[in-house]
């Protein structure tokens, strides 16, 4: 058995009542940011990387499979998408749509790759592979290299919202967010979630009950590369830029960390640990190197003494599955 | 031709170092069941500790290389016995994700006392200048790390390989609670292996020092190459590990004179290819 999941509880209708009610309420709180003055750029910063840092936990938490590179689907969604509509004058909903197409045939052929081999070799290859895009990027001649793409036009979505509109922006952003949660919330429970746990758990015997595990990675693995894509290709539309940062490994280390300190294979997790990790580097952001002094300080203090993370640890006390 | 040759030299000193590092890695894994991501920063710290030997107490380069992998080495063994060993029995990916904590604390330590520029070593007086091959020209100092690395390589090898010390490790690698029987103090072999798979790659920092600037990044673009090496090669063998190394270099090395736009990708591009002709890597048992 997994390390990972310990205390796996058994999805009950009542659990799922649970985590309906809590991503209910989790829905109206971001809904009504907008009316606090909370600044929402910074929200919906924390949402693109809430929905990148979902899709990785859906490979890691879900299925085992720890991706060290999933910044290369967040950078490689974030060109096309930002080339799109920049240069090609593309409306934003193909823009999103070319964006996240480009990072699911990503997925498909670094899935490919990578699911040939097992565990922490699984790792080194997904890195091995970002940082292979990482070099491409820095020389190909469209994405303008250290200087990235910049001043990217927003434009009316369907042709009525006007996403230069903060507001308008980041209800469409908080939409396209709660969707792709949705999606993996679905895909967890679905039998092929089930099937994904039990590769997780104990691959050997799946394969001997006769499932091809080979090909339920490798759709787990385009589907997390699908939506980390179009996690990019909204946040194109907040940062109005796409960047080298975005697909260097620093980037793939701060999605594992905002899963960790989330909690590993929880449904909420990821989302708080984006929330907590985006608002740390805001307010530090003062601090220069001291905060990557921090966020190792982080993933240590994650790995020895919490390793279930900040809701796995709720959901283990209050016994509820979160 | 002359460019050939320098090149072609460059790229074995980028294989003495990435047969370093992944025979660290190689001899760690095996015995801790840890992917080193600290490996990288650990390299680092090796060139660090030269210039610090060399302008705060005055210690030359030959000190620096006794002296830097001895002192990293036993961080690395406190780091082993405060943290990795907690790890014991854990799914493998923990160990890669403390490992990467620790790379960003001390490389964003020295980060941030540094900059992120180099600084200069100088290479001692006793390795300066060159020697006339008549095909090429052989800077000495870039001679001696080859020549230096190979040695270390195959010292290491003969040691785990060859040696009395090497059997039980090799056995406790297999077999840690069947070797722990016969009275053979496990954990602090654990302990000795990471100080010494951390030591070569402190020892390789120092090597590299006079030729690439001691700077705070320098060894974390490193280990992912380092870490295709090691999927190609495979973990399985120390040898291959060596082997590897050396010949990826001189293969990059190539690149660079052939078509330099891929220089830097052409590690990664090969570690494709084995992957999709041989996924179990080159010397390879299945992981």
């Amino acid at each position: 058995m997994s390390a990972l999941t310990d205390d796996t509880l058994p999805v009950t209708p009542r659990a799922m009542r649970d985590e309906m009610i809590v991503f209910a309420a989790m829905a109206v709180l971001l809904a009504i940011v907008p009316f606090t003055g909370i600044y929402p750029f910074f929200v919906m910063q924390a949402l693109c990387f809430a929905l990148l840092a979902c899709a990785f936990n859906l490979l890691i938490g879900y299925g085992g499979l720890l991706s060290f590179g999933h910044a290369m689907f967040l950078g490689t969604a974030g060109y096309v998408s930002a080339h799109a509509l920049k240069v090609w004058a593309f409306p934003p909903e193909l823009g999103i749509l070319v964006g996240t197409a480009a990072a699911a045939l990503l997925g498909l052929i670094t899935g490919y790759i990578s699911i040939k081999r097992q565990g922490i070799y699984f790792s080194m290859i997904t890195l091995a592979l970002s940082q292979l895009l990482y070099f491409l990027y820095l020389q190909a001649p469209f994405t303008h290299g250290e200087d990235g793409i910049q001043g990217i036009p927003q434009g009316h979505l369907l042709g009525i919202f006007d996403l230069s509109k903060p507001l308008v922006l980041y209800y469409v952003v908080l939409v396209g967010f709660l969707a792709g949660f949705l999606l993996i919330y679905r895909t967890i429970n679905s039998p092929f979630g089930e099937v994904l746990k039990s590769i997780r758990e104990n691959e050997p015997r799946a394969i001997s009950l006769g499932y091809k595990t080979d090909q339920y990675k490798l759709v787990a693995f385009i589907l997390s590369g699908t939506l980390a894509g179009f996690a990019g290709s909204l946040k194109v539309f907040v940062a109005q830029n796409a960047s080298l940062t975005d697909v260097h490994w620093s980037m793939s280390g701060e999605i594992v960390l905002m899963t960790l300190v989330g909690g590993l294979g929880t449904i909420f997790g990821p989302v708080v640990g984006a929330f907590v990790i985006i608002a740390m580097q805001q307010y530090l952001a003062g601090f220069g190197q001291w905060v990557t002094v921090i966020q190792g300080v982080i993933f240590v203090s994650c790995v020895l003494l919490f390793r279930r993370g900040l809701v796995g640890e709720l959901a283990h006390f209050l016994r509820r599955s979160l | 031709m002359q460019a050939l040759y320098a090149q072609l030299l460059v790229g074995l000193i980028n294989g003495s170092f990435y047969a370093l590092l992944s025979l660290g890695l190689a001899v760690i894994f095996g015995m801790l069941n840890i992917i080193n991501f600290a490996h990288g920063a650990l390299y680092m710290m090796g060139a660090f500790v030269a210039y610090f030997l060399l302008n705060l107490a005055g210690l030359n380069y030959w000190w620096a290389l006794l002296v830097a992998p001895v002192v990293v080495g036993i961080f690395g063994m406190i780091l082993e016995r405060t943290m990795l060993q907690w790890l014991t029995g854990l799914d493998h990916l923990y160990g890669l994700l403390l490992t990467f904590g620790i790379a960003l604390i001390v490389q964003g330590v020295f980060q941030n006392y540094f900059g992120s520029s180099g600084l200069p070593y100088a290479i001692p007086d006793q390795l300066k200048g060159g020697v006339n091959l008549g095909f090429m020209f052989l800077p000495i100092y870039r001679g001696w790390v080859v020549v230096f690395s190979l040695v270390v390589c195959l010292a290491t090898w003969y040691l785990i390989e060859k040696t009395q010390l090497g059997a039980y490790l090799r056995a406790a690698t297999e077999n840690p609670t069947l070797v722990r029987a016969f009275g053979i103090n496990v954990p602090r072999m654990i302990t000795l292996t990471y100080g010494l798979g951390v030591g070569l790659a402190a020892l390789a920092g120092v090597l590299s020092a006079p030729i690439n600037q001691v700077r705070p990044l320098m060894g974390a673009d490193l280990i992912i190459v380092v870490f295709a090496v090691v999927v190609i090669g495979g973990m399985g063998s120390i040898m291959g590990s060596i082997i590897t190394g050396f010949a990826l270099g001189v293969i990059e090395g190539l690149t660079k004179y052939f078509y330099p736009e891929a220089s830097n990708t052409v590690v990664f591009v090969l570690m494709v290819l084995v992957l999709l002709v041989k996924p179990t890597g080159l010397t390879g048992r299945a992981a």
